[in-house]
């Protein structure tokens, strides 16, 4: 129970209250340059949630495997060489931007040649934005939330596992997926709108995602709602939620004290 | 090649002409994320300056050996080992601005600007001509940064690199330095760089 609580609320959390696009900024370049049409935007969509999904899985299993402290693989190789006791000790995580980056490179070829030559219909949909996926941030953004959850934790039983790592993955997917279409869907209507000359294109997108970005603000705190109704004792237990940006959370503080006299 | 621009005009035209974010629209996630303060900006513009210079002038000194199919890969793994040493370096040398940062340092990896300019101009130019090129965009980068920076901490909290410049009475703006404040602020910069844009295009057609 406590367990599918804890999926349902990193899910929740990574779909609609810390989106992605809307509140980490992550993703900004497709949801400016390829939200012009709701197929094309979807399409899109689709695309990021498959590979982040793969990416997670990938760098999830060399996290644990390779690059922590005492991971299996890392310190059974460097037992040959090593003794014991420091062979446990070797820490690769230094490595961890060149093995992400090179790991969701590999993957996003791979994938795309499996797509192409198997499945032509899903080509013709997502494939021809895959290339483009190498470099979308929000991939490496959801790698490293990751890492930061199984290496940065004081305790070891509060690492995640794979399901936590997935469920981040796949929601922070379908929280980008929301965020261009309900954009895109935006910018169709535009099309019929006087839009003043300088603001076309990106000026007016980056202002219209602005105004997105304060609706989706009011999910803020649905998560620590659910927790109260749900499990009443474990109320104070946030470890393994997605921790809110340290600035923002501060302000928010700050607001609450300026609200209660 | 005569009309290939020189050294120093790339280094000029990276500043304002091509600025990477108001012209060329790269970068943007850094360009949104950190913005809410000054110090967290030229931060984040010396981090993407250093790696950015790096990897121009490595990516220029092995311009010969690249194979075109496997370029975007060994320019990403460059970028990605200075991206390492500079963040080992911020958490060394400036913890609190490292947990600031958090995870926006080592998405300078995915940053579009390097990318672009390691394909531009460092795997065809010379080693001169790629440095040059980095130090302007860096700058013009900074320049966008501090900008968008500039406005969101003193109208979101009437101070700038901590010290107050508006009067105590203002009331702070909290919406500017949370993130939609972002994007709006990024939205009406934008736009007026591209009016002013617009009226000496017109002043120069008359």
């Amino acid at each position: 129970m406590m367990y599918l609580l804890d999926i349902l609320l990193i899910s929740l959390t990574a779909a609609l209250i810390n989106n992605f696009v809307l509140y980490y900024f992550v993703g900004i370049c497709p949801f400016v340059g390829v939200s012009r049409k709701v197929e094309m935007a979807f399409g899109m969509g689709c695309a990021v949630t498959f590979v982040i999904s793969i990416a997670a899985l990938i760098s999830w299993s060399i996290t644990t495997m390779v690059l922590i402290p005492g991971a299996p693989l890392s310190s059974f190789i460097a037992g040959f060489f090593l003794p014991e006791q420091a062979a446990a000790k070797i820490d690769l995580t230094v490595l961890s931007y060149i093995v992400y980056i090179f790991a969701i490179a590999s993957s996003v070829q791979f994938v795309e040649m499996y797509v192409r030559k198997y499945f032509p219909m899903l080509y013709g949909s997502f494939g021809v934005f895959l290339p483009l996926i190498t470099t979308n941030c929000a991939i490496l953004f959801a790698c490293l939330t990751i890492m930061s959850h199984v290496t940065g934790v004081d305790n070891p039983a509060d690492a995640w596992d794979l399901g936590r790592a997935i469920a981040l993955a796949f929601f922070g997917g379908v929280g980008f997926t929301i965020a261009i279409v309900i954009m895109s869907g935006i910018r169709e209507e535009l099309e019929l709108c006087d839009v003043p000359e300088p603001f076309q294109g990106a000026a007016i997108t980056l202002v219209i995602g602005g105004i997105l970005a304060i609706a989706f603000m009011g999910f803020t705190g649905v998560d620590s709602g659910i927790r109260a109704a749900l499990m009443p004792s474990v109320t104070e237990q946030v470890s393994t939620m997605i921790p809110p940006r340290p600035d923002v959370l501060a302000i928010l503080d700050l607001s609450s004290q300026v609200r209660q006299p | 090649m005569a009309d290939s621009p020189t050294a120093f005009e790339r280094f000029v035209q990276g500043i304002l002409p091509e600025n990477p974010v108001y012209r060329q629209l790269l970068g943007l996630c850094p360009t949104l994320a950190v913005t809410n303060g000054m110090k967290p900006a030229l931060t984040m513009a010396c981090s993407v300056g250093f790696v950015l210079l790096c990897a121009n002038i490595v990516i220029s000194l092995i311009r010969n050996l690249l194979k075109p199919h496997l370029r975007i890969v060994i320019f990403t793994l460059t970028i990605a080992t200075f991206v390492t040493i500079a963040d080992r370096f911020l958490a060394a040398y400036f913890f609190q601005m490292s947990k600031t940062l958090g995870p926006y340092i080592p998405l300078i990896i995915v940053n579009c600007i390097i990318i672009c300019r390691c394909e531009v101009c460092a795997s065809k130019q010379g080693v001169v001509t790629a440095a040059s090129d980095a130090i302007g965009q860096a700058i013009g980068f900074g320049l966008a940064l501090s900008s968008i920076a500039a406005v969101r901490e003193i109208l979101g909290t009437g101070m700038l690199f901590g010290i107050r410049v508006l009067p105590t009475a203002w009331p702070d703006w909290v919406i500017m330095v949370l993130p939609p404040g972002a994007f709006i602020t990024l939205g009406l910069l934008l736009g007026f760089v591209n009016w002013i844009g617009i009226i000496r295009s017109k002043g120069s057609a008359k």
